[in-house]
């Protein structure tokens, strides 16, 4: 990785922060309020600051009050004070409201976009002296000579298909820092290279994930009931798929609804973006969006594994922070109180003592991680179904997670069963007509955007395995569960090859988590590609 | 020499643009803004033209508000030796970008003027002609070849036909066409240094321009929706169908 073949051009700070995400910016932010002479810079891989960002969301403002305080007199664009919550369980035809568990009481929340909340730090960092550079993907790790992390590497640009420079090529920099902090959200493509590196998941269970899929609509004048959050479990996935929807309501009519789905689902077949659109048209939800108009869709992994998953946040040169460490709270769904508190940790405890050493101990003794040990066993309560589950969430809450027990995780990919073992369920789905249509036209919601000419970033390890094994075996399951349609068996006479369509992917990482055989590596492809989230 | 190029900031190509509910404009709510991309072809002209040591300088301008200024640090980070920054309303016409766009050039003196062959938001294309007249200089529009000699410069333009090759003393107004060339990645370090780059701001009044909208848009509209198909069996139900629409 740090191997390179020219020299490159080297930028030097004293803490380089990789994702701007609500993590990366509360760190960078806390950093210069504790230390203003620190040389601070963030890199972040979308074109614009909060364009890469997806997320439901319905925000714990605490911790914004310590990082900025006053912040309520200048709030961001798209912030709505929840006025009252509502869960419910559906049946195919039927929903019955249930009582909210305390996990999801939403009182003193704030409803808003977190690309656009990510959107309004940044001008705040750079008012502070941080060096904030959207467009710019961390593609590698710097080492020292020792092997310790010492920076990153900034990607090359003007790169064609087969990997030769274009005339407008650009050689990415090395940007060297005594201390590399990975904010890079869920399954980040760094912090998943150093964490087998540095062995860092040596004592922890294997990470969880789910997938989440989201729409911004417009709905008809008089629907929209600004700070309304409405979630539901049950149809339109079976009883052995931990999963639910959320609807939040947001103002000028608009209204986010997204579908989360934890990626250790059997169903080789099955397809979370089929199980969204499902979702919407039931017929206690389609009225809402009937005669509405759709502004911004996309996709986003989330991060599920908790307490028992969380490996080791801290290695020579660089620390883990937010989703890219796994610090959001699942029975809740929110992870952006728990990044920008991690970020602000992070922040003091550089700001203290000059290096990242200690760092791990201080989180697991923190709130943050006494918030996640409470609830450690609520998701693997679910590998028993819906109704284990929600027995197990309720005694788990009643007891506040004090029963001297750990339920385990286990790697979702592995979940996946095989075409032969898996009996098909029978899912009640019904003919859609809300848009979107189908994925593609998702995607166009997305505004995702990659130059065709430079390499695929979505690399096959193993390509004969997808039409000889996986064919076989699983029914090529990467077809289904990309929520961007980009991978595609297509015939050629008498063969099938995979196809790669890399131009729609939405940067979600479902792939790299997935794929039964563990051969698809998602890495970042040149900066400012990707898509183009709205308020999102 | 100098050369000056225009700046404008729109609504990026690749954002799905759509018009606010009542019809009154754009919706630009956290909707990613740009170089217009014409302008960054220009920009990249100019500073090829001044790597090739025909020029000395290279000045980005832009009329519009203060958040036009991130779009001028990018040229700047593109390599734009400095810039000016016109405060004023963002919604200004062409004939009075292009009058305010003269005052600039009678205080620089460039040699040329290179500006994008139209925005991408209103897709005017009079901007550039506009000022070649007031300023009384040769104009060469939709630029796709441009080279320097001396005191003039021969272009080749994209006309309906095909290509024109014409030549044009300078000082001129060249606007820029697709073709031109492919504008160069900004390099990270380069941001650092535009930081550190000059960039003036005027006011309209101290140009002693005023702002004179002479067109009024009463509304936008976005394009009428396609209705949904149908299938049709045969050509006897097609015929039936488009009868039955009193399309035939
Ligand atoms: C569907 C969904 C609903 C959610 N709902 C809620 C909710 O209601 N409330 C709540 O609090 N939380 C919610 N969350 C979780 C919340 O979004 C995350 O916990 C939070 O975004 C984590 O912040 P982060 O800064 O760690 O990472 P992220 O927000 O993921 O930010 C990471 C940033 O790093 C960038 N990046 C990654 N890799 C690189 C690289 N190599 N180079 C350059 N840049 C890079 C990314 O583009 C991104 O901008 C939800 C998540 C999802 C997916
Ligand atoms: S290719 Fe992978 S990362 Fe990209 S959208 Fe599909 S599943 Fe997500």
């Amino acid at each position: 990785m740090s191997e390179t073949t020219t020299e490159r051009e080297v930028m030097d700070y004293d803490v380089i922060i990789v994702g701007a995400g609500p993590a990366g910016l509360a760190c960078s932010i806390h950093l210069k309020q504790l230390k203003p002479d620190l040389m601070v810079a963030v890199i972040e891989k979308s074109a614009e600051i909060g364009a890469h960002i997806l997320s439901g969301a319905v925000i714990e403002p605490e911790p914004l009050d310590e990082l900025l305080p006053g912040w309520r007199d200048n709030p961001p664009p798209i912030c709505i004070p929840v006025e009252s919550d509502e869960i419910s369980l559906l049946t195919p035809t039927s929903r019955f409201r249930l009582p909210t568990p305390p996990q999801q009481k939403n009182h003193g929340n704030l409803v808003v976009s977190l690309g656009a909340l990510c959107a309004w730090l940044a001008p705040q960092a750079e008012a502070l002296g941080v060096d904030i550079f959207p467009g710019y993907a961390a593609s590698g790790i710097y080492f020292a000579d020792e092997g310790s992390v010492a920076g990153v590497i900034i990607g090359d640009m003007g790169v064609d298909k087969q990997g030769t420079p274009k005339d407008t090529y650009m050689q990415g920099i090395e940007i060297h820092a005594p201390l590399t902090v990975l904010a890079e959200g869920c399954r980040g493509h760094l912090s998943k290279q150093l964490i087998s590196k540095f062995k860092l998941d040596a004592n922890s269970d294997p990470q969880a994930y789910g997938i989440g899929i989201k729409e911004l609509w417009r709905v008809e004048a008089g629907k929209c009931k600004p700070g309304l959050v409405q979630h539901s479990i049950g149809w339109p996935l079976d009883k052995n798929t931990y999963g639910g929807s959320f609807i939040y309501h947001m103002d000028k009519d608009r209204v986010a609804v997204g579908f989360v789905c934890a990626l250790d689902y059997a169903d080789p077949d099955f397809s979370p973006f089929e199980a969204f659109q499902q979702f919407k048209h039931h017929p206690s939800v389609k009225p809402l969006f009937e005669g509405g108009e759709i502004l911004s869709s996309g996709a986003r992994t989330i991060i599920e594994g908790g307490a028992q998953s969380l490996p080791t946040t801290e290695m020579p040169g660089a620390l883990l922070i937010g989703d890219a460490a796994g610090l959001l709270n699942l029975p809740k769904i929110k992870g952006t109180h728990q990044a920008i508190r991690s970020g602000m940790l992070a922040a003091s405890h550089i700001a203290e003592t000059g290096n990242g050493a200690g760092f791990d101990k201080l989180l697991r003794a923190s709130p943050i991680m006494q918030e996640l040990h409470k609830v450690r066993n609520i998701r693997p309560g679910f590998n028993k179904g819906l109704w284990r589950g929600l027995i197990t969430a309720g005694i788990e809450t009643i007891t506040a997670g004090k029963l001297p027990r750990t339920l385990h995780n286990h790697a979702d990919y592995s979940a996946t069963k095989k075409l032969n073992d898996f009996s098909g369920v029978d899912r009640h789905w019904v003919e859609r007509d809300l848009a979107p249509r189908d994925r593609l036209a998702s995607v166009y919601f997305a505004g995702t955007e990659h130059d065709e000419d430079q390499p695929v970033h979505l690399q096959i390890l193993e390509p004969d395995v997808c039409t000889t094994r996986c064919s076989k075996e699983y029914n090529n399951p990467c077809t289904k569960f990309c929520p961007a349609s980009v991978y595609e068996m297509v015939e050629d006479g008498s063969a099938r090859h995979l196809q790669i369509n890399a131009a729609n992917c939405v940067h979600c990482k479902t792939c790299d988590i997935k794929d039964p055989y563990q051969i698809i590596n998602w890495v970042t492809p040149e900066g400012g590609s990707g898509p183009n989230y709205q308020n999102l | 020499m100098k050369i000056m190029v225009g700046i404008k900031r729109v609504v990026d190509y690749n954002v799905r643009i759509r018009v606010k509910s009542d019809g009154s404009g754009i919706d630009t709510d956290g909707v990613k803004m740009s170089i217009n991309p014409f302008d960054e072809i220009a920009l990249e002209q100019a500073l090829r033209i001044r790597e090739a040591g025909q020029a000395e300088e290279v000045i980005v301008i832009t009329v519009g508000g203060s958040e036009c200024q991130q779009q001028l640090r990018t040229g700047l980070a593109m390599g734009a030796d400095r810039a000016i920054q016109v405060d004023a309303d963002n919604s200004l016409q062409p004939l009075t970008v292009a009058r305010t766009f003269l005052k600039l050039v009678e205080k620089e003196q460039p040699g040329l003027v290179i500006l994008g062959k139209q925005a991408i938001d209103g897709d005017n294309s009079q901007t550039g002609q506009m000022l070649a007249a007031l300023w009384g200089r040769p104009q060469a529009t939709f630029a796709s070849g441009l080279e320097l000699s001396g005191d003039t410069a021969t272009v080749i333009r994209e006309v309906d036909a095909g290509l024109e090759t014409i030549e044009i003393d300078l000082p001129a107004v060249v606007t820029v066409d697709l073709r031109l060339n492919e504008p160069r990645f900004v390099k990270l370090p380069d941001i650092m240094k535009a930081k550190r780059k000059p960039l003036e701001v005027i006011s309209l009044d101290d140009l002693g321009v005023t702002a004179q909208n002479d067109l009024q848009v009463s509304h936008y509209a976005p394009p009428a929706v396609r209705e949904k198909g149908i299938m049709v069996e045969d050509t006897a139900q097609l015929v039936a169908e488009l009868k039955n629409r009193g399309l035939v």
